[in-house]
């Protein structure tokens, strides 16, 4: 009973973010790259601030509501878009490791860890210093490292699913390599694959926010909620608002993503070790 | 137990292999380091004369293999920024990262597994279910905004604790607070099914009916099995902190490894990026290495493989 209730705040969390994402830009009356600089750091409405900027001002001046929304576009995209990118990779290496096992599976297994090895931040950080940011770098860069997951639970529910009778049958059947991977390995195993995608939204989601509060992310002047908390962190100890706001924001939206992967895992009856 | 260590020793420096070529192209990617190096301003001659003395000019895998062959004897090359042997800079940072690392694991440890096993004991009642909660809250919490609120609480509000900087030990309270929160969950959860696992197993149910108090019970031997997959995950987690340490070195401004490697990167000082990503992940690869032979001793059943 929680476990649905908690799976139903988590989509409707999701649902109006995607709501604000889609239609808040065009229905908050600011722009959220517009300065005015006599207008710096207002605070929001319901801390004595006037009712032009309902959630107050940014450093330039920059309507903050405008900002918050035109934000939440930009992690969901991102979010998506890496997940779907890791997926792709994840799941190609998993899948055929762990059908093909042997050889195959040494070589994946030892991709997957040498991934595992490197200091994730660290070298995200690198790849968009070196080659520059921008929202398409960000996605590839996130997308070309959190596939491990994929990678570990493809592999691992394959190689259940690899012996079951329907497998051998479309095998013997003499259907191609690609028509058993495609038709019958990978629709038996997407129930999981799904609740991983859930999970890693929400991590492309916290990581981007990272990168761009370390200022290697999405570029200013776009309105990342971990840039605009960076951008914050200089006034934050008279204005606590600037960072609570995006803060929630992304805690939020993380937490609502989670929620609902969890609800899935227990609806497909995934649960495993963690 | 020997051919068990010696496959997985031979995998590991595989990886460092493996590890040491994406470190060093990680770095080429980025283009010329001789601009990094001699800055916009610089003439050709200069970048001419700065390749030759970084042994630029020669061809990427002889850069490779001279790094290595330094990197073996402990000479990581040279920063850009700081003119001083690579080798020296980390190795004055590492202990704050270390510490850091370790005082984050501490905690999570100390706060996950009794909550795991509180859970575990309580399963399906509200505690568990509050505890649980508790897990999922902390894994969606960006942990750069949780040192946030924790520095603008105790700088502003509450002075109790210091806010940036490590003059003694308790300027390592709230960083390694913030760090053990990226752990908490994932341990917590490995505690608690682990813990329900062994619980429900025969040989629980034969000491039960043994007349054995639950207590004793619970210590020795359902936490001991549960034991098992935390060891293997506290190793796992240390590895991750050390290289998520980045974000909080930056926020609380802690003299470590990580804020040497943002500070590296933001400005392009190369050898120093290598040379850290290179440090983390042998650290990571140690610590696995280290996990899977604690794993092996504590459960007879790996070593047969």
């Amino acid at each position: 009973m929680t476990r649905h209730i908690a799976t139903g705040i988590g989509l409707f969390i999701i649902g109006f973010t995607l709501l604000v994402a889609l239609i808040g830009p065009s229905l908050v009356p600011h722009d959220p790259f517009t300065q005015d600089l006599m207008q710096r750091l207002q605070p929001p409405a319901w801390l004595g601030g006037s009712g032009e900027h309902l959630f107050g001002t940014d450093q330039l001046g920059r309507d903050y509501l405008a900002r918050l929304v035109y934000g939440a576009r930009i992690s969901l995209l991102i979010g998506a878009c890496a997940a779907l990118t890791s997926g792709v990779i994840g799941i190609t290496l998993g899948v055929l490791g762990g059908f093909f096992g042997g050889r195959v599976d040494d070589v994946v297994m030892f991709v997957i860890t040498c991934r595992l090895s490197i200091p994730l931040i660290l070298v995200a950080l690198a790849i968009v210093s070196a080659v520059g940011s921008s929202l398409t770098i960000v996605v590839l860069t996130l997308g070309l490292l959190l596939w491990d997951r994929f990678a570990v639970v493809a592999r691992t529910t394959t190689m259940q699913v690899r012996n079951l009778d329907y497998v051998a049958a479309a095998q013997a059947a003499g259907a191609s390599l690609w028509h058993v991977l495609a038709r019958e390995v990978v629709p038996n195993i997407a129930h999981h694959l799904v609740v991983v995608a859930t999970l890693e939204v929400a991590l492309a989601i916290l990581l981007e926010s990272v990168l761009s509060f370390l200022g290697l992310g999405v570029p200013a002047p776009l309105p990342s909620w971990g840039l605009m908390i960076a951008e914050g962190k200089d006034y934050m100890f008279f204005e606590p608002w600037v960072i609570m706001v995006p803060g929630l924001a992304l805690f939020v939206l993380v937490l609502g993503i989670n929620l609902v992967g969890d609800g899935l895992r227990d609806l497909f009856g995934t649960r495993s070790r963690g | 137990m020997g051919v068990f260590l010696l496959r997985r020793a031979i995998l590991a420096v595989l990886v460092c292999l493996t590890v040491l070529v994406i470190s060093f192209a990680l770095t080429r990617v980025a283009g010329d380091p001789a601009l990094a190096v001699a800055g916009p301003q610089a003439t050709a001659a200069d970048l001419a004369s700065i390749r030759t003395a970084y042994g630029l000019d020669r061809p990427l895998p002889a850069q490779f293999l001279d790094w290595v062959v330094a990197a073996a004897h402990g000479d990581l090359g040279r920063s850009y920024l700081f003119r001083e042997p690579v080798a020296n800079l980390v190795a004055a940072r590492l202990p704050v990262t270390l510490t850091l690392g370790l005082v984050g694991l501490s905690f999570a440890i100390v706060i996950a597994v009794p909550l795991g096993m509180l859970a575990a004991l309580n399963e399906g009642r509200p505690l568990d279910r509050i505890v649980t909660g508790f897990a999922l809250l902390g894994q969606a919490l960006p942990s750069f905004w949780l040192a946030l609120i924790l520095i603008i609480l105790f700088g502003l509000r509450w002075q109790l604790l210091p806010i940036a900087g490590v003059e003694d030990w308790t300027g390592y309270v709230l960083p390694g607070l913030v760090l053990s929160f990226s752990a908490i969950p994932a341990l917590m959860r490995l505690t608690r099914s682990g813990m329900i696992e062994a619980m429900g197993s025969d040989y629980i149910r034969t000491a039960r009916a043994g007349g054995l108090s639950r207590l004793s019970i619970v210590c020795k031997h359902a936490a001991r099995n549960a034991a098992m997959p935390v060891v293997a995950i506290a190793a796992v987690q240390l590895g991750f902190m050390l290289g998520g340490s980045i974000v909080i070195e930056a926020v609380f401004n802690l003299p470590g490894v990580g804020f040497l490697a943002w500070e590296s990167i933001s400005k392009n000082d190369f050898p120093v990026v290598q040379a850290v990503v290179l440090i983390l992940a042998l650290i990571y690869i140690g610590l696995t290495l280290g996990a899977d032979l604690l794993n092996a001793v504590l459960d007879p059943r790996l070593r047969a493989q």
